[in-house]
């Protein structure tokens, strides 16, 4: 058991840093020129943004359309810090800058996941999901009209931090944060909620502080993407985070498959580049884009993964060693 | 002392009265059951004692502590935890998970440390994972630790239930209605089961059943209720010849 645990971290370690090396490689190279960096660094943000949805929309299991408003709290809290920083005159490294910046941007939108999350995850499904809609509105509308951070003009002089480099493994750790919360006792709890909350208050579970943290900790993620995307843009508009985007972060999470977080990272891979690769023929992008979503949704309801994680010692040992991998169904006597 | 006492509880819906002063008292490793025909307020009862509802009037003590408006995982952590008429596992999750689930409170690390892993997680995580194999083991369900609640045999899913209950190491432990949909066989390994935790963890059972065998079978203490009031309590010998709770069954 121990045993493969061990086997299981060496190999994912190999594979993070063989591919990082590779889209070095590719950079140092020029083989791969700033659109495409640029590509792969927004992939990166959206998987962050799809890793955090799904602790609510997977985990929690409950209908969260407002994804884009703490992604724009926390992209706006950590450029107005970054802006701050850099007026009054304190030198720092870029790094330290940036993560200080991700820091207040994912605190201050988990404050707001709890104010927001504490009236009203008392609400179910529909009821829940257009109370989110309405929060992001609010947000975009409040950013709009809000002049500090330049109104609808948008929020610019702000310095660029992120590059493939550092966003690669932030988004790593980030994952590996995730992933370590939904197996700990806290993600079983919330899991727990998912598949019957009056069982699991009946387990002696305090079902709503465990609802509160899953969107709160959705948030503050959010809010780390959020800042990372300030930092990269360099400039935010409000209208970017409207409602399309929310739905587009929910998309991702459902296609990935909901509660699967390699679902979600490799959903939100395919679908951030592939609307990029549909450039060529430009009329039919959004068609051949929505086709392979209707599609996906008849043939496999359940999005990429299901439920399940994808995993990568587990593939090489169907792939390569042919090992039988299958597990006995019924586990033996009783 | 007793383990949980009513006293005087009353619920009324609108106005309709569901349960009307009911009184019990649990001792400490009794194994009593609630019985009445349908509709008496059985379930009502279960609901307030477990804190899904609050008694319009009345009290309700669960080891020295009163657990009106208490919310229902806080009467977890005192002492009472239950089963459900329709089983309400989390199917999705393996049996192992299940319990682990309701072992919550006895694993003890933060959310920090829990994301992180640090040693404190480790340490914990193998503990939890040590004691909710050993309640399978004792359930004779170890060989199902990874097996999908929902993939269980119907019998198994109720074993399952009730060690999940039994994970949060309560002092009462209420049943509602574990034998529906059971055939005989399984009945009788019920009844052994139920006896057999009993004596093993040492604790009050309250159940309610409508499979009269097994209420007679096993239980020394019978309350039995009709129209939210206490109409007969008193040993199985008792109860089969009550006229009130044979014309409460049978009609006059």
């Amino acid at each position: 058991m121990d045993k493969n645990k061990r086997r299981a971290y060496i190999i994912n370690t190999i594979a993070i840093v063989t591919l990082y090396l590779a889209f070095f490689i590719l950079i140092q190279t020029k083989t791969m020129n700033k659109y495409f960096i640029g590509i792969a660094i927004l992939t990166c943000i959206m998987i962050i943004m799809a890793m955090s949805l799904n602790i609510v929309a997977g985990f929690l299991g409950e209908m969260a359309l407002g994804h884009a408003g703490f992604m724009a709290i926390g992209a706006y809290s950590s450029a107005s810090f970054s802006i701050a920083l850099f007026n009054s005159g304190i030198i720092l490294p870029d790094l330290v800058v940036l993560i200080l910046a991700m820091i207040v941007g994912g605190m201050v939108a988990g404050i707001f996941g709890i104010l927001i999350g504490t009236p009203t995850l008392r609400l179910r499904g529909d009821y829940l999901g257009i109370v989110t809609i309405g929060f992001s509105e609010i947000i975009r509308i409040f950013f709009i009209n809000f002049q500090p951070t330049g109104g609808a003009a948008g929020l610019k002089g702000i310095t660029k931090l992120v590059n493939f480099n550092n966003v690669y493994w932030i988004t790593i750790v980030i994952a590996i944060l995730i992933f370590t919360f939904g197996r700990s006792k806290h993600g079983r709890a919330i899991i727990s909620i998912r598949e019957d909350e009056i069982a699991s208050e009946s387990a002696g579970v305090p079902t709503t502080r465990y609802k509160v943290l899953a969107f709160s900790l959705a948030a503050f993620f959010a809010g780390l993407g959020g800042a990372l995307y300030a930092h990269y843009i360099a400039f935010l508009e409000p209208s970017k985070f409207n409602f399309m985007f929310s739905i587009e972060m929910f998309v991702i999470v459902v296609l990935g498959g909901l509660g699967s977080l390699t679902g979600s990272i490799i959903s939100a891979i395919v679908l951030t580049t592939l609307p990029e690769m549909l450039r060529g023929f430009a009329q039919y992008r959004l068609l051949v884009y929505s086709l392979v979503l209707i599609i996906m949704m008849i043939f496999r309801p359940q999005g990429i993964f299901g439920r399940t994680e994808f995993s990568l010692t587990g593939a090489i040992d169907l792939l390569i060693l042919r090992k039988n991998t299958k597990k006995s169904v019924d586990g033996g006597k009783s | 002392m007793s383990v949980l006492a009513a006293k005087d509880i009353t619920m009324q819906f609108g106005g309709l009265t569901a349960v009307d002063k009911f009184n019990l008292n649990l001792e400490p490793h009794e194994l009593v059951g609630l019985i009445g025909p349908n509709g008496a307020g059985k379930t009502t009862i279960f609901n307030m004692l477990t804190g899904v509802y609050v008694p319009t009037s009345g009290d309700i003590v669960l080891s020295g502590e009163s657990i009106i408006k208490k919310s229902t995982h806080d009467i977890v952590k005192l002492g009472a935890s239950r089963t459900f008429q329709n089983i309400r596992l989390f199917k999705d999750l393996t049996a192992i998970e299940n319990i682990k689930i309701a072992y919550h409170n006895f694993i003890d690390y933060n959310l920090i440390q829990g994301m992180f892993r640090t040693k404190k997680f480790w340490t914990e995580e193998k503990k939890a994972q040590d004691e909710c194999m050993k309640l399978l083991d004792i359930f004779n369900m170890g060989g199902y630790a990874n097996t999908l609640a929902k993939n269980l045999p119907y019998g198994q899913q109720r074993r399952l239930e009730i060690a999940r209950a039994l994970a949060s190491e309560p002092k009462v432990l209420m049943l509602d209605e574990p034998a529906a949909g059971m055939n005989p066989n399984e009945t009788a390994e019920l009844m052994e089961t139920i006896h057999f935790i009993r004596e093993k963890f040492d604790i009050t059972i309250l159940l309610i059943e409508h499979d009269m065998k097994l209420v007679m079978g096993i239980c020394e203490r019978i309350v039995v209720v009709d129209y939210g009031k206490t109409i007969a309590e008193g040993t199985p010998d008792e109860i089969k010849n009550n006229p009130e709770v044979i014309r409460a069954y049978l009609g006059d």
